[in-house]
């Protein structure tokens, strides 16, 4: 099948690159931009470790088709450090809270916290629950990656205590 | 990389119609979330795609008519349901339902109208829809029809779409919700991706006093080969004391669902959760529309 050019920002950035239009965002995004923080896991949109932000909104990248993505916004997890190399506050608390053993869900997770901490409200610890229900962890049996995600929308928002 | 021979990105619905009337074999495409997977396992491998991801101005979003009627872009998402104000003011339940597919990313990708074009018994917004007598409006070659959802199931994966034909509305008329309050419930292994053991979506409406049953609605998803509504047991149900009718509505229902044995759970099972979830549904939507038990 003929390449095509598909123009978007990535991670804030905007790009421009070759595709072929059978492949999934995942393919493009691992490939031909290397960022491999992207994780092909299930291949089939259910166990999440390939979720990154399209226009804000967290999608399995691997039934997502490239061609789709034309002018749009998408943010990885590379897009999270700083200049210096400094890992982001939701990061941290994965870090902090110990909420990583073997880390190929983790990419995913934390985009999928990117969402969830920019929405700006609070959730209960069953909401949170639910907002990461589109992750499969055969780790760490979800209990610390719960305690990041509340505790990265904690101190995004400064909430004190329970 | 995905097993598609072509995929042609539609400009509007019409070029994607008459990319469908030059193509006979080729697949619509909107959210991905149920095509790519089949081609990913090899039933639709090689397939001619026809993709309207991108018809967004004209079939995204929900809308109230000036008359009341809700109108739903078939582009909408799962996640675009839920979250409507419009859905939430007018058929709440069609938005917790929405709320019930798949995991969040799963719900920002696919659409309500992919939900009822891929014909499935299990789709988790189809007995909503069907409860609510959700008005289809399909475009082709030919111009604009209406479809009522209880002709649009043709069997296992088969709806009443020409092969040239695009959902361009999901219509629930005014009269169809207002005065009524809903409760669906997905019995699954798990609580989140996961696909529905059994489905049943249950609308009430009660007299002024809020203790009868003035009129009722009950549609399952996977107790037979496509999402139904019970004909009979509404009837039946009709004019009983709420007590009575949650009391009743399981056993009626019975005679009317025909589940069978699947991978996922025996027919015993899904009779045991018809009889046992109908019941439930009805107490749930019966208290949402103001009754006290």
């Amino acid at each position: 099948m003929s390449m095509e050019i598909l123009s978007c920002t990535v991670n804030g950035r905007p790009v421009e690159v070759g595709i072929d239009p059978r492949e999934s965002l995942a393919d493009t995004l691992r490939e031909r931009l290397g960022l491999t923080s992207v994780k092909k896991g299930c291949e089939v949109g259910e166990c999440g470790a390939c979720t990154v932000l399209v226009d804000g909104e967290a999608i399995d990248s691997c039934i997502y088709l490239s061609v789709w993505a034309q002018g749009k916004k998408i943010f990885t997890v590379e897009g999270l450090q700083d200049e210096s190399g400094e890992l982001s506050p939701i990061q941290k608390a994965f870090v902090e809270e110990a909420a990583i053993q073997c880390g190929f869900c983790t990419p995913g997770i934390i985009m999928s916290a990117v969402e969830i901490v920019g929405s700006g409200k609070q959730y209960t610890r069953e909401e949170l629950r639910k907002l990461i229900s589109g992750h499969l962890c055969r780790c760490t049996g979800y209990q610390n990656i719960l305690n990041a995600v509340e505790r990265a929308v904690n101190e995004a928002h400064k909430f004190v205590g329970k | 990389m995905y097993d598609i021979t072509s995929i042609y990105q539609a400009r509007s619905v019409d070029d994607a119609i008459s990319a469908l009337k030059n193509d006979p074999e080729a697949l619509v495409i909107a959210g991905g979330t149920d095509v790519l997977i089949k081609i990913r396992e090899g039933k639709d491998a090689g397939c001619r795609l026809v993709s309207i991801h991108e018809l967004r101005e004209e079939l995204e979003g929900v809308a109230l008519a000036p008359n009341g009627d809700v109108e739903i872009g078939p582009l909408t998402t799962f996640r675009g349901c839920t979250f409507s104000d419009v859905i939430r003011a007018t058929v709440p339940v069609l938005g917790e339902a929405a709320d019930m597919a798949g995991g969040p990313q799963l719900r920002a990708a696919g659409t309500l109208g992919g939900n009822l074009c891929n014909g499935i018994t299990s789709a988790d917004t189809a007995s909503t829809q069907m409860a609510f007598g959700a008005v289809l409006r399909v475009r082709g070659p030919e111009g604009e029809r209406e479809i009522s959802i209880n002709d649009w199931y043709r069997g296992v994966g088969k709806v009443a779409l020409a092969h040239d034909e695009l959902l361009v509305k999901i219509v629930i008329p005014k009269s169809h919700y207002e005065g009524w309050s809903g409760h669906y419930i997905k019995y699954a292994m798990r609580s989140a991706m996961d696909i529905a053991t059994l489905g049943v979506s249950c609308l009430v409406k009660l007299s002024a006093d809020k203790t009868v049953v003035e009129d009722l609605r009950l549609a399952f998803g996977v107790a037979g080969p496509v999402p139904f509504r019970c004909l009979e047991t509404e009837k039946a149900m009709t004019g009983l004391p709420i007590g009575e009718a949650v009391k009743q509505i399981g056993a009626s229902a019975l005679k009317e669902i025909h589940p069978r044995d699947s991978w996922r759970a025996s027919k015993a099972f899904r009779i045991q959760l018809a009889r046992e979830l109908s019941g439930r549904a009805l107490a749930e939507a019966a208290r949402k529309g103001g009754a006290q038990i």
